[in-house]
């Protein structure tokens, strides 16, 4: 392959008469515009493949449970906002897991690595397949997810694969997004109504157990620091406990005790009960109809 | 009985627009969440740079059945229109 094979140039860019069309204008970004898509030179392809296989299930898997929330959510607000997140997730799952495709060699897509794996095989966390709750189960899942994410992504933006950069890059305004609304309602919740305040209390110390494994540095970490593509986790988990005890403090929540990095388990395929259910559903139509296009 | 958040007005500007549009109403709690149930109702589809949102009980509104008194008196006065110059053709922008 030649250089220029490697450069992502996305149809849209040949067409941009297409904006005049629409009252608000398009004016849509491709993320991975001009990125170069080559391995970097001496890259371990498998160490990649797998630091960004993690970071994509999470998202995947996360996308999935927020989309259970449609037709379900308190109100129709909610619904779209939660919608929303979800969108932003799967878009951010489906850059990663075609990066993983690439940099391990074995030239699955991104539907392939998403439809055709069972449970065994996803590096999710399992913070992120556990069912939805109530609203504030899912507010507080939602804003570990996103802090520790956002702590993560912000740093990712100087990786030295040119893709996940470029990928960090575009999910740092989403997740920002998620963070403050995942943080709003907690705030909210947590300083409503004593009912409120006591549901929302529960949630956050039925969460804070889970996030050991959040905080673990499992082997794809530590190797994606020494290749120079991963993020420092010690930085990451830093900022995302002072993230996180600063909302519980606006919430006036009860602070539940010190954080201690705990033990990979979804990193390293050990998930729980919860994910195989959610798979099947994802996955379904996919499995039935193995050759079908859209 | 059901409590439902109050009724926002939401205005939008868009990336060409110079002035905010009017472009649907939501519920919430306070004027915060106003703003980002708007973001996510309404500027999903990239249209906005920039949103206002107004409590709609916070809007005095022309009534239906004063369409006649306010309005058909300006109806007959085309002379309010500068429609009766000649423009040259070097003036721009009229």
């Amino acid at each position: 392959m030649t250089t220029e094979d490697h450069l992502h140039l996305p149809p849209a860019d040949t067409a941009p008469e297409g904006d005049d069309r629409w009252a608000f204008g398009t004016g849509f970004t491709d993320p991975l515009h001009g990125v170069d898509t080559a391995l970097p030179p001496g890259a371990d392809g498998a160490a990649l493949a797998a630091y960004c296989l993690a970071l994509g299930d999470d998202a995947l898997v996360l996308a999935q449970r927020l989309a259970q929330w449609c037709t379900h959510a308190p109100e129709l607000e909610e619904e779209v906002a939660l919608a929303n997140i979800g969108l932003d997730l799967l878009g951010q799952a489906r850059l990663l897991l075609t990066r993983a495709g690439q940099a391990d060699g074995s030239g699955r897509d991104e539907d392939r690595l998403a439809y055709f794996r069972d449970a065994p095989e996803f590096r999710n966390v399992l913070l992120a397949e556990l069912p939805n709750g109530d609203f504030a189960h899912s507010t507080a899942r939602l804003l570990a997810l996103s802090a520790w994410r956002l702590a993560l992504f912000g740093r990712l933006t100087g990786s030295a694969d040119p893709v996940l950069a470029a990928v960090a890059a575009k999910g740092v305004s989403e997740l920002a997004y998620h963070r403050e609304y995942a943080a709003q309602w907690v705030v909210r919740l947590g300083d409503g109504t004593d009912e409120s305040h006591r549901r929302m209390q529960e949630a956050v110390d039925a969460l804070w157990p889970r996030l050991g494994e959040l905080l673990a540095v499992s082997a794809t970490e530590r190797r994606a620091v020494d290749e120079g593509f991963g993020a420092d986790p010690a930085a990451v988990n830093e900022e995302f406990e002072a993230v996180m005890r600063q909302v519980l403090d606006a919430a006036g929540l009860r602070d539940p005790g010190p954080l201690l990095p705990g033990e990979p388990a979804g990193r390293l395929g050990a998930h729980s009960e919860y994910l195989a259910p959610l798979l099947d559903e994802m996955q379904s139509v996919a499995r039935a109809h193995p050759e079908a296009t859209w | 009985m059901r409590n439902e958040w109050p009724l926002y007005e939401v205005f939008v500007r868009g990336k060409r627009g110079l002035n905010h549009v009017h472009v649907g109403s939501l519920h919430a709690a306070d004027d915060r969440m106003a703003l980002t149930h708007a973001r996510d109702v309404y500027t999903r589809r990239n249209e906005g740079v920039s949103i206002w949102v107004v409590r709609s009980d916070a809007i005095a509104a022309s009534a239906p059945d004063e369409k006649d008194p306010f309005f058909e008196p300006s109806g007959d006065k085309v002379y309010r229109h500068p429609t009766f110059y000649d423009i040259p053709d070097d003036v721009p922008h009229i």
